[in-house]
């Protein structure tokens, strides 16, 4: 039962880590959100030449045929850095895809969105949407969204209702959990560097308790959201039909985590963590954005909640109405 | 990465689950619960139970087989506490022999201290440790207990605290001043004493459950065969830190697995009650998604541990988090239990009530998240 990222893993891990460092330094953040196109498309070849676009694609169909903890791992470390380019957004689309689509999102020649209650995130950065009436994201209109490096789409119209093929729910709201893990711990990182360097008093914020008691905090909430983060892109490739609880699971912990993860290293860096020159602002709002895209933490609960109750179990008898009723009573869990 | 058990992990399991079903009696529960052992007369069931476990090779899975253990891997020990958990079963008596004190004596012992190991798996001796004292509670440092070299013997005189088990105890690993006037962790040796000896007093300490598992013991000069030092005179504290290093390998797959136990319990609660609250049951949700992050995170470090790592202090985050569920699970289970949680039996009361202590006992939330910020995050010392 080893649960731990293999040696391969590690190096991917490392290797997207270090292009990012190379490529996406934090400063560049805040220009390229200001700028025209608000990402860098130049640097889509590169994800596509690295295999990180087909990673989890068959070999077969032009990809590298890895499993979803690789994807989960490209998409936590784009995390980190605050990549604003639409790779959550295609990868998610990818298993509802034709093994040809498939092969052209491998070589960087398609870039795909997702559309969920209408909301299609990148939507002016893709050719194509999965779920939208039309396919296309010229039917969307931007929307002023929280989170400025992401910028979403609504689709207008009626076409709001979603076409086959539909978006794979488990596989999107794990990546969004790989994401949001990504996003807190680079936030702590930040957190931990500002406490050991600010001083006040004569000493380094971080020797106080107040402040450091809650970034240890924020490491244990870390800790246990990343188990649950890898053992969800786990399940998704070896055991899939056990996806849909695991997957809930991990977004509801991880991305209510990851908010408050980022709050406690905002309150930490004092009046500068509420500027908006300083970058922490933007992982802030790409986790709040994250938290809400897929549900709720308290609606993803609702799978929990009913297996508690009782009501995903098989009833053995089924007396006249009252099936339906507890089965109603439940419908609000 | 694999979240399967490996052929051979399968088949241990299957053998765990077996056994336990054959061998599990009904009502065990009480017998190890704190009204039992108060009554120093009636721990022959429990340590009955935990001769059973070691005679099925149960009881000490991972020491080595020259010690009377099994040799087996962590994973065992995992699958093993995974199991006991979903069975309710008890758990054996000398919990603080096999997590810490056994282990530390096989790193540390002669081959005549060795001889104690498979008496401690037996439960033919229950073993409790001596480390915490008035004066020094989560800074350990400051032991005055003190032990002074005449002839052959320590003479020991001293008082400890918070010696959990020590009433049932027959001896207990001590910590103590063996050099005058020395400073903190300096001129500290560790003892192995027989509770039995003349000059010891055990006064159960009752605590705010009623109950009593935690001890002082008084030590008026109690003479201790300089046989009797493990390790070196002088390495007590060296000493201590092995056995604190054990407690958290593998504390955090007991407590998990206790807690999980205790999950069980609440979920049954909450069924027999027809508790269809949204609030309460989001909260039991909760509890059920840490719990499984728990147990995922214990079985990342033991495949860190597996690897040959030593137990980082990440393992405190695993305390720390467990000791907060367990307390919040508890008191979910008073308010789902309604106005009647408060009358007798009030089982779930009294796990209410000694919830308090978890955030205390073996590291109290304040020390264990400065190890965090400071040995792991690498913050600033604090003091």
């Amino acid at each position: 039962m080893p649960f731990a990222l293999t040696a391969d893993q590690i190096e991917i891990r490392d290797t997207v880590r270090r292009y990012l460092a190379g490529t996406l330094p934090l400063e560049r953040v805040a220009g390229l959100a200001a700028s025209e196109t608000g990402w860098d498309p130049s640097g889509w070849a590169d994800l596509a030449e690295m295999g990180w676009l087909g990673i989890a694609v068959p070999e077969e169909s032009g990809g590298v045929g890895l499993g979803y903890v690789e994807q989960a791992i490209v998409v936590e470390e784009l995390g980190r850095a605050l990549y604003s380019g639409p790779y959550l957004s295609t990868v998610a689309a990818l298993p509802s895809l034709e093994p040809a689509e498939q092969a052209k999102v491998a070589e960087g020649s398609a870039r795909w969105s997702v559309a969920v209650s209408g909301l299609v995130p990148d939507f002016d950065r893709v050719d194509s949407v999965l779920g939208a009436g039309s396919g296309s994201p010229g039917a969307c209109e931007r929307l002023e969204s929280i989170d400025p490096t992401r910028p979403t789409g609504r689709i207008t119209g009626g076409a709001q209702d979603a076409q086959p093929p539909t978006v794979n729910q488990p596989v999107l709201q794990t990546l969004l959990a790989a994401e949001a893990l990504g996003i807190a711990e680079r936030a702590l990182d930040m957190g931990v560097e500002y406490a050991v360097e600010r001083q006040q008093f004569g000493r380094a914020i971080g020797s106080y308790q107040a402040i450091s008691h809650q970034l240890a905090d924020s490491f244990g909430d870390l800790e246990l959201a990343r188990s649950l983060v890898y053992a969800s892109a786990w399940t998704l490739s070896e055991q899939p039909a056990e996806a849909a609880r695991s997957a809930a699971v991990a977004n509801a912990f991880t991305t209510e985590r990851a908010v408050a993860v980022v709050e406690r290293v905002i309150q930490v860096h004092g009046g500068i963590g509420f500027t908006w020159e300083h970058p922490l602002h933007y992982f802030y709002k790409r986790a709040v954005w994250l938290r809400a895209f897929a549900g709720y933490p308290s609606e993803l609960r609702s799978v929990i909640r009913s297996e508690l109750a009782g009501c995903l179990e098989p009833r053995l008898t089924d007396f006249g109405g009252e099936g339906d009723l507890i089965r109603d009573e439940c419908s609000v869990l | 990465m694999d979240l399967r058990d490996t052929p051979d992990e399968a088949a241990f399991r299957a053998e765990v689950v077996g056994w336990l079903r054959e061998n599990v009696p009904s009502g065990l529960d009480e017998l190890s619960s704190p009204a039992a052992l108060r009554d120093l007369t009636d721990i022959g069931p429990a340590k009955a139970w935990s001769a059973a476990l070691a005679e099925a090779g149960y009881a000490g899975l991972t020491w080595p087989v020259e010690n009377g253990g099994r040799g087996a891997p962590l994973t065992h020990q995992a699958i093993f506490l995974e199991e006991s958990a979903a069975a309710q079963a008890p758990s054996h008596l000398g919990v603080l022999g096999l997590g810490m004190i056994g282990p530390t004596i096989a790193e540390h012992g002669t081959a005549g201290q060795k001889a104690h190991l498979p008496k401690i798996l037996s439960a033919e001796e229950i073993w409790c440790q001596g480390f915490s004292e008035p004066g020094a509670g989560s800074d350990l440092a400051g032991v005055r207990t003190s032990a002074e070299l005449r002839g052959d013997v320590f003479v020991v005189n001293g008082q400890k605290v918070w010696s959990s088990f020590a009433h049932i105890s027959d001896w207990c690993m001590l910590l103590v001043r063996t050099e005058q006037g020395s400073q903190r962790h300096k001129g500290l040796t560790m003892l192995l004493v027989d509770l039995r000896s003349p000059g010891v007093d055990v006064r159960p300490i009752r605590e705010l459950t009623g109950d009593s598992v935690f001890n002082e013991v008084f030590y008026s000069d109690v003479e201790v065969p300089v046989e009797n030092v493990l390790g070196e005179v002088g390495a007590g504290w060296s000493v201590a830190m092995t056995t604190l290093g054990h407690e958290r390998a593998t504390l955090g797959f007991s407590l998990v697995g206790a807690l999980e136990a205790q999950l069980g319990r609440a979920k049954a609660l909450a069924r027999e009650r027809g508790v269809r609250d949204p609030l309460l049951l989001d909260r039991l949700a909760r509890e059920v998604i840490e719990v499984e992050a728990l147990k995922l995170t214990n079985r990342r470090m033991l495949a860190s541990l597996s690897g040959g790592g030593t137990p980082g202090p990440e393992g405190s985050a695993v305390k720390l988090r467990w000791s907060l569920a367990n307390q919040r699970l508890t008191a979910l289970a008073l308010e789902m239990t309604g106005p009647e949680a408060t009358a007798p039996p009030a089982k779930w009361e009294y796990e209410f009530l000694r919830s308090r202590a978890n955030t205390i006992e073996a590291g109290t939330s304040e020390v264990l998240r400065n190890i965090l910020a400071e040995r792991v995050l690498g913050l600033p010392r604090s003091r």
